[in-house]
């Protein structure tokens, strides 16, 4: 897994709420069996028309907006729990997604990929897309270390809650598959002892 | 201390817990498909890790086979590959495979509780969101990442944080016509979407105690729509009889011994929640979504809710639904019962109920997914088919089909689909098809008259 430390970038503006695992990536893009290529169908419904040309109302197609900071709408990743959406958003070159809210398998399959996931307060949110509007080359300071988010020029700031485990594991590229086969003797005692189910 | 259903089961599998961190949290059962599979069976080959339990792992094929001629190769060539992956993978790990053609294959949901592998206080995961389904039987069962999936081949575990607790209690008579997809989706309406997120939700009341495992399940299934990762129900008489004589379930002295266990796992008298909300059965009637979320639901007679919001328009838009507007006397093309909320036998009973001595509508297309093949089987068995064939209905073979449309059960273009499932997502059953979820009743009669009607009319 890549780590991650701290980041700074443009960001692109998303604002809409509910966001699901549908839009992000479409189930009938999930059919390949290794982890690669998934960002070319990055929200695949809303880039592209039916014929497959590009949609120029869509953020994505913008060449104003730029950046490794996606900064969505509330309740970000909900619906289905598939991976394939962590990984075209990572595939894709986005490192960090700013919500106000974010559904939980999404959470925890975005940290599972080395994306950072970042909850702030709604008016954090709507005072960050009012910005990126007015000004695409705003400048977004992401410090895992600090858990602090800044836009450079005004130096306004908030703080958001990560895992501390999990802020370890992301920091140092860990992934959980060692730590769990590194308790190996304690599960296998735990199996031993169970007397019901 | 008193605990909760969830509390006792969770407690019980804590393997250790991590100083300031996470839990290791042990699973008993752990079902696999085809989708969400190959990338962790990958990643284990990659770096020489063996799969440490696979008499616990069971697999299915379900999300991208065809609906029918599965006795033919599967015509798409990356399902085709993915399904042969799932195979391999299988054979090459010593797990057992329920492919397609199999007697036991169905959709994960559907097949694991019917053969008895879904029992009380158990942690059970897949790596698809529907699987608080099994919840339904006061199991712990969630979805999970394809990152985790790799993990419990790797361990039998997941680190988690324990999740915070919600109790849905609804309580008093259910309406005619009312069934539980209504119940589940009525409560989604008013609690929204991410009311949810970080809790697990236990559903009490004498609604869910009166429900089927059927009903149950049916409720369970969609508690990750309000955004809960899973939701349960506690273990009584109705459980225990629906697990009895099942093909794994424990048989003689040891299901006695079971049963004794899972008396046990109840919530305790007092027990706090986290979180809790009431609501009164007799509030609720026949449920239709309006919007491209399964928190945008109103009850059939109701109209369309006026709200000033991009995302709210953004949503009607794409349904070309008007705010204010009916959906009542709606024309749809489209009704498909299936999915792993709606496809068990009872779904059909209730379809085959009104249906019976009916015609079909001329302008639908309709399709009838059972959601495994013992319950294809069982529907031939009770008459059933009959009922549907002479009504000029066909039925279709398992799998998850329009849900999802990863096969080829696409709802096209602008056309509006009445459907039992669980996500009625921009482009979920096909790109630009308009979702209306609903029970199966209002599906069955939505089949029949070619638009949606006040179904509780007809029933009073």
């Amino acid at each position: 897994m890549d780590k991650f430390t701290k980041l700074t970038s443009a960001a692109i503006p998303l604002p809409i709420e509910n966001i699901d695992t549908d839009q992000i990536i479409p189930a009938r893009f999930l059919k390949a069996t290794s982890r690669d290529g998934f960002g070319e169908n990055l929200f695949r419904d809303w880039r592209f028309h039916k014929d497959g040309s590009a949609n120029t109302d869509f953020v994505l197609n913008n060449p104003t907006y730029k950046g490794s900071i996606l900064v969505a709408g509330d309740n970000f990743g909900c619906g289905s729990s598939r991976e394939h959406a962590a990984w075209a958003i990572h595939d894709y070159g986005i490192k960090v997604v700013v919500s106000s809210f974010f559904a939980d398998i999404f959470k925890g399959n975005a940290l599972n990929n080395g994306v950072l996931p970042v909850q702030v307060t709604p008016e954090f949110l709507q005072s960050l897309l009012q910005t990126i509007e007015k000004n695409p080359e705003t400048q977004i300071e992401v410090d895992l270390k600090a858990q602090k988010i800044t836009e450079i020029n005004s130096g306004n700031s908030a703080s958001f809650e990560i895992n501390s485990y999990k802020k370890t594991c992301l920091m140092n590229g860990y992934d959980d598959i060692d730590f769990l086969i590194s308790n190996k003797s304690e599960i296998e005692a735990f199996e031993a002892a169970r007397v019901l189910i | 201390m008193k605990k909760t259903l969830f509390d006792k089961v969770w407690d019980a599998h804590v393997v250790k817990e991590i100083e300031n961190g996470p839990q290791i949290l042990y699973i008993d059962k752990h079902l696999i498909h085809e989708v969400t599979s190959p990338q962790a069976f990958s990643e284990l080959e990659q770096r020489e890790i063996p799969v440490f339990r696979p008499n616990q792992i069971v697999a299915t094929a379900d999300h991208n086979t065809p609906t029918v001629d599965q006795h033919l190769p599967v015509k798409d060539e990356l399902s085709r590959n993915q399904l042969a992956q799932l195979s391999k993978n299988c054979e090459k790990n010593n797990i057992t495979l329920y492919g397609l053609g199999h007697k036991y294959n169905g959709i994960v949901h559907v097949m694991a509780p019917e053969l008895g592998i879904t029992q009380p206080g158990m942690t059970m995961v897949c790596g698809d969101s529907h699987t608080s389904t099994h919840g339904a039987f006061g199991t712990i069962a969630f979805g999970i990442g394809t990152s985790q999936v790799a993990q419990v081949f790797a361990s039998q575990c997941l680190l988690l944080q324990k999740p915070k607790s919600l109790r849905v209690n609804v309580n008093g008579t259910l309406k005619a016509g009312v069934l539980p997809k209504d119940v589940i989706l009525y409560v989604i309406s008013k609690l929204g979407t991410n009311a949810g997120t970080g809790y697990f939700c236990e559903y009490a009341g004498n609604v869910f105690e009166e429900m089927s495992m059927e009903g149950r399940m049916t409720v369970c299934n969609m508690s990750i729509e309000m955004g809960a990762r899973g939701g349960m129900i506690a273990p009584d008489q109705t459980t225990f009889d629906y697990i009895q004589g099942k093909e794994f379930a424990p048989k003689g002295e040891e299901f006695d011994k079971k049963v004794a266990y899972w008396k046990t796992l109840p919530t305790d008298q007092g027990a706090v929640f986290d979180k809790e909300y009431h609501f009164d059965a007799a509030d609720i009637e026949p449920m239709v979504t309006y919007g491209t979320n399964p928190g945008m639901g109103i009850k059939i007679s109701e109209t369309i809710p006026v709200q000033d919001s991009a995302s709210f328009e953004k949503s009607l838009n794409y349904m070309n639904f008007e705010k204010g507007q009916s959906l009542l006397d709606q024309k749809v093309n489209y009704v498909f019962i299936g999915s792993c909320t709606n496809s068990r036998i009872e779904d059909f009973r209730v379809a085959a109920s009104y249906i019976k001595g009916k015609q079909k509508a001329d302008n639908v297309t309709a399709w009838f997914v059972p959601g495994s093949q013992q319950v294809a089987q069982q529907i031939v068995d009770e008459g059933l088919n009959e009922i549907f064939e002479d009504a000029g209905f066909k039925l279709r073979q398992p799998g998850c089909s329009a849900c999802l449309a990863m096969n080829d059960d696409k709802i096209p273009e602008g056309e509006y689909c009445v459907s039992t499932s669980n996500r009625n997502f921009e482009g979920r059953q096909g790109q630009g098809a308009r979702t209306i979820l609903a029970s199966p009743l209002v599906a069955a009669a939505t089949a029949i008259e070619g638009k949606i009607i006040d179904i509780t009319k007809q029933l009073n």
